[in-house]
C-alpha cells in the first residue's frame, strides 16, 4: 500500500492533541509530583469524583485502541496469549495486558504510571470484571472500588436501582476513593464538574445533531471518535473539555451553515452519496484505511452507537450538579452497552428516521460480546420497521489478523452498489407510476 | 442496429460471460477457467459468449428451416462443435510451442532428444483423438475447458511410457500450461468459420453409407440426423453459405457492459461498469425466477445468500469468505483427494445409504477425516454423502443469518449443477422452512452473475465506454 498523505486536521483535532500530551506528560510525572492515579473504564465513568479528588485517571480500553492505532496491538496481544490469554478473549484485556508486559510505554512514548486504585463502575460488558481481576494480579495489593451498575432488563431505571447505586457510591466507592486519595470529596469542586460537564454534554449533543442537516457537516462515526474524546475521557467536567466543544462547535456550525462535508484525513468529502446509521465499534488496527473506504464511496455516518458507549446524552439525559451521586448513577445505567436490546433497537430507528438515513450498517466485532450479542436480530427488526437495506461487516477492535481488507471492502462496495442500485430503480419505478 | 449488453462474471474458479438483448433474452454464453491474467481469462469467455451470440442469431434467422427440417439443425450443431475445434487446434498449435520452448530451456543434450521425440508421440496421439470427440462426439457442446481436454489426454499418453519419463514430462506440461493459457489468442471469425464448413464438407463426404464403416467407430453410435444430413449436405451447406456469411460480418455492437465477480476491479472496464457479484447474482436470479425473495449463491471461493424484494434489489446479504468448507472449491479439493473428476462427484454421493457425519470445519482437515473414514471402512458414495450435506448445513447457516428463506428461493451459481448438492439442499430446505418452498434451479445457474451484469448495462446507459470497441469481436 502507498503512503497515505498526511492527514488533515481541524483546529479542534489540533486540540485536542495538546490536551492528551498535557495529560500524558502528568501522568508520567504523576509518582514524583505526588499524584494518585486511578484505572477505570470509559462506560459509566466517574471521572469528575476522580477530579474532584485530585487524582488522575487512566483508561485502559483507550490505550489498548491507541495501541491498535500506532500498530502495536498484534505484538501486545500475542505476548497475552503466550502468558495463557485464549484466543477468544476480548483483545482490548490482551492489547492492555501485553502493554504492560512490555513496560505500559503509553501513546507518546512516556511511561504510564501503575494505578494506586482500580475504579470498576462497568457497565453492560462483564469482561470489565474479568480485567480488573487480571489486572489486580499484574499489581498485587493495589486498591480495588466496585460500583455495580444495574443492567436496563426492563428499559426503565427505577428509583431503587438509582437509590442503590447512590448508596454503593457513597458508603463504599467514595470512602475507598478518599482513602486512596488522602483527601475528603469536596462537594463544591464536584458541583463546578458537574457544571463543566453538562455544558459541554450540551454542545457534544448540538454536534452530533448537526449530522441531520443534508448534507451533513460532520461523519458521527470516524470522527466522531474523536469528537467524544474529551467528553468520554479524563477531560470531562474540566474547563478546558469546554472550551474544545465550544471550538468544536463553532467549526461545526460553520460548516454547517456553509453547507460543507465532513473532514476527512484524506480531505472534504467530495460528495454525501449515502448516509448511514453504523452499530459496532469501528476497527482500530485498520483505522485510516477502513475510513477510506467510506470517503471513496461517498458514504457519511450520520449517526452511530459507539459515539454513545460513553453517555446516550442525545435523549436527554445530563449530570446535575444539584444531583451529584443521583445523576451520576443515572448516567452509568444510560450508557449505550447497559440498554437492553430493544432499547438499542428504538433507539437505531429513530436515529434512522430523524437524521435520514439511506442505510443501516452493522461492524461486527469478533471479540466484542456486548457489542455483538444480538446484532443480527437488531438487523432484522431494523430491516422490517424502517425499509431500508442493512449491511453487516465482520473485523475487530485491535486484533489486526481479523481485519481482512479484502472481504472487508468487497462486502462494503458490495453494499453500497445495493443502495445506489436501490436509489436509481426506485426513482425509476416512481417515474413509471407518475408517467 | 440491434444493441447488445454484456456481462462478465470474473470468479475465482470460473469466467463466465453473457450477451443479451434489448429484450433481456440470453443470446450468448460464454465460460472458461479463470487463471492467473484476468484479463486473458475474461477476453476469452466474452470472445465465446460473442461466437456463440452469432451462432444462436443464426439459428434465430433460420427458426422456420430449423423447424421444418431437422437437417439444419444438425448441420448448425455440427458447424458449432467443428468451429470450437477450429479454435482449439490454434491453441494447442500454440501449446505445442510452448511445450518445445520449454524442453529447450530445461533439458540439453541427450535428455533434451529424448523430451522432443515424446512430446511428438504425444502429440501425434492426442490431435485426432481430440478432432474426432469434436467432429462425432460433439465435444464442443460440453462446455470443457481447453486446459481440462488436453490435459485429459497428455496425461493419458504419459502414463504410457516408461515410469522414469513420468516426472520430467509433467514439469514439462506445468511449466507449459501455464504460459499458453494466458496469452490472448486472436480469432477471425469468418475465417475460422470458412475452415469450419470446409471440414465439415470433409466430414460427410467421408461418411461411410454404412454405420460399421465409420472412422474409429468404436465411440460413436448411429446417428439418424447424421446421416439425414448426409443425403442433402451440399444442397444445405450451400442454401446456407449466405446466411453464416451474414452472421460471420454481422457488426456486433455491444452499447454497454458490466463487470462482476471477485476479479471485477481487475477488468479493463471503467469504474461505474462495475458492479458486485451479489447484486448481480440476485439481479440475474430475480429476471429468470421474478417471484425469488431468496438467493443462495455457492461459488469457487464464497458462499452468498441473497434477500431480494420484488425489484429484485437487494434488502440484505451475508456472505461466507473466511471457510472454504462450503463453497465448491471445498468438493474440487475432495475430488483431488479421491482422485476423481468433480463432475463424478454429485452422482457418487447420490448413490449414498446413509450420510457419514463430517466433522472437520476445514477443507484441508477434511481430506484427513477422509481417509481416517475410509479406513474405518465407510463407503466412498456415503462419505461423499455425508460431505455434500456438511456443505449444505453450512449454507442453512448462512441462511438464518440473512434473515431465512422466503418463498421463491432460487439457487445459483456453478456448485447448482452438482445433483447431490441439489438433493440435500432441496431436504434441508423443506425441513427447515416448509414444504411449501419453491425452490428454481435453472441450466443457466452458473451464468446468473454474467446475466445480471448484462441486465445492469442495459438499465443504466450512462457511462461512456472507452473500451466498448475492445468488445466486438
Amino acid at each position: 500500500m502507498k503512503n497515505p498523505k498526511e492527514a488533515i486536521k481541524e483546529k479542534s483535532m489540533v486540540i485536542q492533541k495538546e490536551m492528551l500530551a498535557n495529560l500524558f506528560t502528568e501522568l508520567s510525572n504523576a509518582k514524583a509530583n505526588g499524584k494518585k492515579v486511578v484505572y477505570t473504564f470509559v462506560p459509566g465513568n466517574l471521572t469528575e469524583l476522580i477530579l474532584a479528588l485530585d487524582m488522575l485517571p487512566v483508561y485502559p480500553e483507550i490505550n489498548a485502541l491507541q495501541s491498535g492505532m500506532r500498530k502495536k496491538s498484534g505484538g501486545y496481544i500475542k505476548d497475552a496469549e503466550k502468558i495463557g490469554f485464549s484466543e477468544d478473549v476480548c483483545t482490548y484485556v490482551k492489547c492492555d495486558i501485553g502493554m504492560m508486559l512490555n513496560g505500559n510505554i503509553g501513546p507518546t512514548g512516556e511511561k504510564l504510571p501503575d494505578p494506586d486504585l482500580l475504579l470498576l463502575s462497568y457497565t453492560g460488558c462483564f469482561t470489565f470484571l474479568k480485567w480488573f481481576e487480571n489486572l489486580e494480579k499484574l499489581y498485587p495489593g493495589v486498591e480495588i472500588a466496585m460500583l455495580h451498575t444495574p443492567y436496563q432488563e426492563d428499559g426503565v431505571i427505577t428509583d431503587d436501582q438509582v437509590n442503590y447505586m447512590v448508596k454503593q457510591l457513597r458508603e463504599d466507592v467514595i470512602p475507598k476513593m478518599e482513602k486512596v486519595a488522602g483527601k475528603k470529596l469536596d462537594y463544591d469542586r464536584l458541583h463546578h464538574l458537574l457544571d463543566n460537564a453538562a455544558k459541554a454534554e450540551d454542545m457534544w449533543v448540538q454536534v452530533l445533531e448537526s449530522a441531520k442537516n443534508v448534507p451533513s457537516p460532520i461523519d458521527s462515526y470516524f470522527a466522531g471518535v474523536y469528537y467524544m474524546g474529551p467528553l468520554n475521557t479524563a477531560f470531562r467536567g474540566t474547563d478546558e473539555a469546554v472550551s474544545y466543544y465550544e471550538e468544536l462547535l463553532r467549526e461545526v456550525t460553520e460548516r454547517k451553515n456553509l453547507g460543507l462535508l465532513p473532514v476527512t484525513p484524506e480531505g472534504e468529502m467530495p460528495e454525501e452519496k449515502f448516509r448511514l446509521v453504523v452499530e459496532g465499534p469501528p476497527n482500530w488496527t485498520n483505522f485510516r484505511e477502513f475510513w477510506k473506504i467510506f470517503y471513496d464511496l461517498g458514504a457519511v455516518i450520520v449517526a452511530s452507537t459507539y459515539t454513545k458507549v460513553g453517555g446516550v446524552y442525545d435523549r436527554g439525559f445530563r449530570h446535575e450538579p444539584d444531583k451529584p451521586l443521583e445523576s451520576m448513577a443515572k448516567y452509568c445505567m444510560g450508557c449505550y452497552t447497559n440498554l437492553n436490546l430493544p432499547q438499542r433497537v428504538d433507539l437505531i430507528e429513530h436515529y434512522i428516521k430523524e437524521y435520514k438515513a439511506d442505510g443501516f450498517l452493522i461492524n461486527s466485532i469478533k471479540s466484542c460480546n456486548s457489542f455483538s450479542a444480538g446484532q443480527l436480530l437488531m438487523m432484522r427488526e431494523i430491516e422490517q420497521r424502517c425499509g431500508i437495506p442493512v449491511g453487516f461487516i465482520e473485523s475487530d477492535l485491535v486484533d489486526p489478523r481479523y481485519f481482512s481488507y479484502a472481504n472487508i471492502k468487497n462486502r462494503l462496495e458490495s453494499y453500497f452498489q445495493m443502495l445506489e442500485q436501490r436509489k436509481i430503480i426506485l426513482a425509476q419505478e416512481a417515474e413509471t407510476v407518475i408517467g | 442496429m440491434n444493441k447488445y449488453y454484456l456481462g462478465i462474471d470474473l470468479g475465482s474458479t470460473t469466467s463466465k460471460a453473457v450477451i443479451i438483448n434489448e429484450n433481456d433474452e440470453i443470446i450468448g454464453r460464454g465460460i472458461t477457467n479463470t487463471r492467473a491474467n484476468y484479463s486473458v481469462a475474461a477476453d476469452i469467455a466474452r470472445m465465446e459468449a460473442v461466437y456463440n451470440a452469432r451462432f444462436s442469431i443464426l439459428k434465430r434467422n433460420l427458426a422456420q428451416e430449423i423447424a421444418e427440417k431437422p437437417q439444419y439443425k444438425k448441420y448448425i450443431s455440427d458447424l458449432e462443435s467443428v468451429f470450437q475445434y477450429e479454435q482449439f487446434k490454434v491453441r494447442i498449435d500454440k501449446l505445442g510451442d510452448e511445450l518445445l520452448k520449454t524442453c529447450y530451456n530445461y533439458f540439453d543434450g541427450e535428455k533434451r532428444l529424448t523430451m522432443i521425440d515424446h512430446l511428438r508421440i504425444i502429440r501425434k496421439a492426442i490431435k485426432p483423438k481430440i478432432k474426432h470427440l469434436y467432429i462425432y462426439e460433439d465435444l464442443g457442446s460440453k462446455n470443457q475447458f481447453f486446459r481440462d481436454i488436453v490435459s485429459e489426454k497428455y496425461n493419458e499418453e504419459v502414463a504410457k511410457f516408461d515410469n522414469a519419463l513420468f516426472e520430467p514430462l509433467m514439469t514439462i506440461w506445468d511449466k507449459s500450461i501455464t504460459a499458453a493459457e494466458n496469452e490472448t489468442v486472436n480469432f477471425d471469425f469468418e475465417h475460422l468459420i470458412n475452415q469450419a464448413m470446409d471440414l465439415l464438407a470433409e466430414k460427410y463426404r467421408n461418411l461411410p453409407d454404412q454405420e460399421e464403416n465409420l472412422p474409429v467407430s468404436a465411440t460413436s453410435g448411429f446417428d439418424a440426423e447424421m446421416y439425414l444430413l448426409k443425403g442433402e449436405f451440399t444442397t444445405i451447406s450451400e442454401s446456407l453459405r449466405d446466411r453464416i456469411d451474414e452472421i460471420s460480418r454481422l457488426e456486433f455492437h455491444i452499447e454497454n457492459m458490466t463487470g462482476t465477480g471477485y476479479g471485477r476491479a481487475l477488468l479493463p472496464f471503467p469504474a461505474d461498469c462495475i458492479r458486485s457479484e451479489i447484486l448481480c447474482h440476485a439481479f440475474g436470479a430475480h429476471a429468470v425466477f421474478p417471484e425469488t425473495r431468496t438467493v443462495l449463491d455457492i461459488g469457487g471461493q464464497d458462499t452468498k445468500a441473497i434477500q431480494v424484494d420484488k425489484y429484485g434489489l437487494v434488502t440484505s446479504f451475508q456472505m461466507n469468505d473466511r471457510c472454504a468448507a462450503g463453497c465448491g472449491r471445498y468438493l474440487g479439493y475432495i475430488a483431488d483427494e479421491m482422485s476423481i473428476s468433480l463432475n463424478e462427484l454429485g452422482p457418487l454421493a447420490m448413490q449414498a445409504e446413509k450420510e457419514v457425519t463430517i466433522c472437520s470445519t476445514c477443507t484441508v482437515f477434511a481430506g484427513a477425516e477422509l481417509r481416517e473414514l475410509t479406513n474405518m471402512g465407510e463407503k466412498r458414495p456415503d462419505i461423499l454423502g455425508g460431505l455434500h450435506k456438511a456443505i449444505i448445513m453450512r449454507a442453512m447457516s448462512l441462511i438464518a443469518r440473512s434473515g431465512g428463506v422466503y418463498n421463491e428461493f432460487t439457487f445459483t451459481g456453478g456448485v447448482a449443477r452438482n445433483q447431490a448438492v441439489v438433493k440435500y439442499l432441496t431436504q434441508l430446505v423443506k425441513e427447515n422452512y416448509g414444504d411449501n418452498i419453491k425452490i428454481n434451479i435453472h441450466t443457466d445457474s452458473i451464468f446468473m452473475g454474467a446475466l445480471g451484469g448484462a441486465m445492469f448495462a442495459r438499465r443504466n446507459i450512462k457511462a461512456d465506454l472507452p473500451s466498448a470497441k475492445k468488445a466486438t469481436a
